[in-house]
């Protein structure tokens, strides 16, 4: 009860303190939102909404996670902040989780910004939800986690903001949102093979366009294997790097 | 009955060794002190027993619990004022309170009530509804304190409580110390204000270099200097070219200038007046008051570490942040 407790109020103070802060309003959802509207201004008629929306999803839940996540944790590291919840008689196991958390349900909501404005534009009835949310969300986890090895590995805010930028660009032009993997230079493909947004947007592809890469089981799998293995890389780096 | 007990305590960073394998214990409802210049490996000690850092060495038990193994159950009981305050700066005084509350698993009503009364205590209850980045350093002080003992710990640990706050705030914090003692709290404070040491600890460890050179009660310090007799001289005229001569012409003397105006006169016998009169006479210097110097924890330190004590307090303005 008592960790619930904990649980609870770290993740609200992030929501309230963070997340729900106009300046990461704006960059997480007006962002992809003006992002969408462009989009539909620029493509003739609605045909290629169903094209674009995989995109802007990933493109959403990364904005929403990776830089929010490294940047929140680095700033209340360096603030000093960070080790009141060091102090405290919970896991670290248990502060990741609801660090992790506040980051994961921003990136799900901010997907969902651009799925809402489509919408008005075509029918959406025909998607498989339940795949699609299960898609967002793995992609969630796995962006936030990456946006935790980043903070376990930066000093400084600006080094936090650079990492995340570092991961993030490549990975928007490597995961095949704007130029299919299949199209991609011989020797980039591998390396977007190893990016774990790779296979969150080839099932969210399938979902609402038909085209895909991978089988959606195969592409959950191995996106529940990248979750595990960055959780691993973050635990191993926290346990040495947080408390010297 | 021992509380906390820390046996060959060592950190090392990378080939440096802050602390050197150091042995202590704090008794139970005790006010104990670690009393040392920047950089002795006083906070790096703090760090090891509250869970912020791993000991490269040694043990920690901690009301019969190893800390380095079962730092969580350890932390349940204890309160942590660090160095640097580190609360959200964000956030307004109530809000941190009631956050750190909830940190141990404090309900929503009890933890408001308590955060209530925190502030109360600590004359912030108007201050509770501004964000903590407004606050003045000595305000930053006094709520760091008070998520520190939020949750009522049984041991509160104070890493400078009082370093570079305004007076008064700084006599706030540390009437609260005793107070707190009072209620039968044990208290592990570091300082490198001798006064406050001297005026708020059971018992003080002097240390150096990341050793304890010397522990004891006041008073068991103190015996240290026994048979050192101190007399301070004042003029109106200016004596600091009077040092070699006085010190050449009573060999079993050390003299100090502390100012322009006065002469300290050092020694292991009692010292006779009318000698050192009649030498600062006969060179024109009228000596119109003679004192003689209690010795203080300042010169026990200053004799068992060989720091002078100026070096710690040079240090007071450079340590506040
Ligand atoms: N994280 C660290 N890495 C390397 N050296 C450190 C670190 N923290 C402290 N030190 C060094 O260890 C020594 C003791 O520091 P500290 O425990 O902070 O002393 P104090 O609190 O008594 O001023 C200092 O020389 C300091 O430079
Ligand atoms: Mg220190």
């Amino acid at each position: 009860m008592k960790t619930i407790i904990a649980f609870w109020n770290i993740l609200r103070k992030d929501i309230e303190n963070y997340y729900l802060k106009p300046p990461n309003i704006s960059w997480g959802m007006i962002f992809p939102l003006s992002w969408t509207l462009m989009q539909l201004i620029r493509s003739p008629g609605n045909t290629g909404i169903s094209e674009l929306l995989p995109g802007l999803m990933a493109v959403s839940v990364l904005f929403g996670t990776t830089s929010m996540l490294a940047v929140t944790i680095t700033f209340e590291r360096k603030g000093r902040s960070f080790d009141r919840l060091l102090l405290a008689p919970i896991s670290i196991n248990t502060l990741v989780f609801a660090k992790i958390l506040g980051a994961v349900l921003f990136g799900i909501l901010n997907a969902f910004v651009p799925v809402f404005f489509a919408a008005f534009f075509i029918d959406l009835s025909g998607i498989d939800w339940s795949i699609t949310v299960i898609a967002v969300i793995l992609t969630a986890v796995t962006s936030a986690l990456l946006g935790l090895l980043i903070a376990v590995s930066a000093r400084e805010v600006f080094e936090a903001q650079t990492f995340s930028n570092f991961f993030r660009f490549p990975m928007l032009f490597l995961c095949g949102l704007f130029i299919p993997v299949d199209k991609l230079p011989a020797v980039l493909r591998p390396i977007s093979f190893c990016l774990p947004l790779t296979y969150g947007t080839d099932i969210l592809n399938s979902m609402f366009t038909g085209n895909f890469m991978f089988n959606t089981i195969f592409n959950i799998f191995v996106m529940l294997i990248f979750a595990a293995l960055l959780f691993y890389l973050c635990q191993r780096n926290i346990k040495r790097k947080w408390i010297l | 009955m021992e509380i906390i007990s820390v046996t060959n305590l060592i950190k090392k960073y990378g080939e440096f060794q802050a602390v050197n394998g150091i042995n202590f214990s704090v008794e139970q409802g005790e006010v104990f002190g670690f009393l040392g210049p920047n950089g002795a490996g006083k906070t790096s000690t703090i760090n090891m027993m509250v869970g912020l850092s791993r000991p490269s060495g040694g043990r920690i038990m901690i009301d019969g619990i190893d800390a380095i193994k079962d730092i969580k159950k350890v932390q349940r009981m204890i309160g942590v004022v660090p160095d640097e305050n580190n609360l959200y700066y964000e956030m307004d005084g109530f809000g941190n309170l009631c956050f750190c509350a909830s940190l141990y698993g404090m309900h929503k009503a009890e933890r408001e009530k308590r955060a209530g009364e925190l502030l109360e205590q600590f004359n912030l209850t108007e201050a509770g509804k501004r964000p903590f980045k407004a606050y003045s350093k000595g305000m930053k002080r006094k709520l760091t304190i008070a998520a520190g003992i939020i949750h009522n710990p049984k041991i509160l640990f104070l890493d400078e409580p009082t370093t570079g706050i305004d007076v008064e705030s700084a006599r706030q914090i540390r009437e609260l110390i005793l107070d707190l003692k009072n209620q039968g709290k044990t208290i592990f404070i570091t300082t490198h204000y001798i006064e406050e040491a001297e005026r708020i600890c059971d018992r003080i460890a002097f240390i150096v270099n990341g050793r304890i050179v010397k522990m004891g009660t006041v008073t068991e310090l103190m015996e240290n200097l026994e048979g050192e007799h101190k007399i301070k001289l004042r003029s109106d005229c200016s004596m600091k070219d009077m040092k070699g001569e006085l010190e050449n012409s009573f060999t079993d003397c050390r003299v100090e200038i502390p100012d322009d105006n006065s002469c300290l006169i050092v020694s292991k016998e009692r010292i006779a007046l009318s000698p050192l009169l009649q030498l600062l006479d006969s060179r024109g210097i009228s000596v119109y008051e003679a004192k003689e110097v209690k010795p203080s924890l300042e010169d026990v330190f200053v004799k068992i570490t060989g720091i002078e004590a100026s070096k710690l307090k040079n240090e007071k303005g450079k340590a506040g942040k």
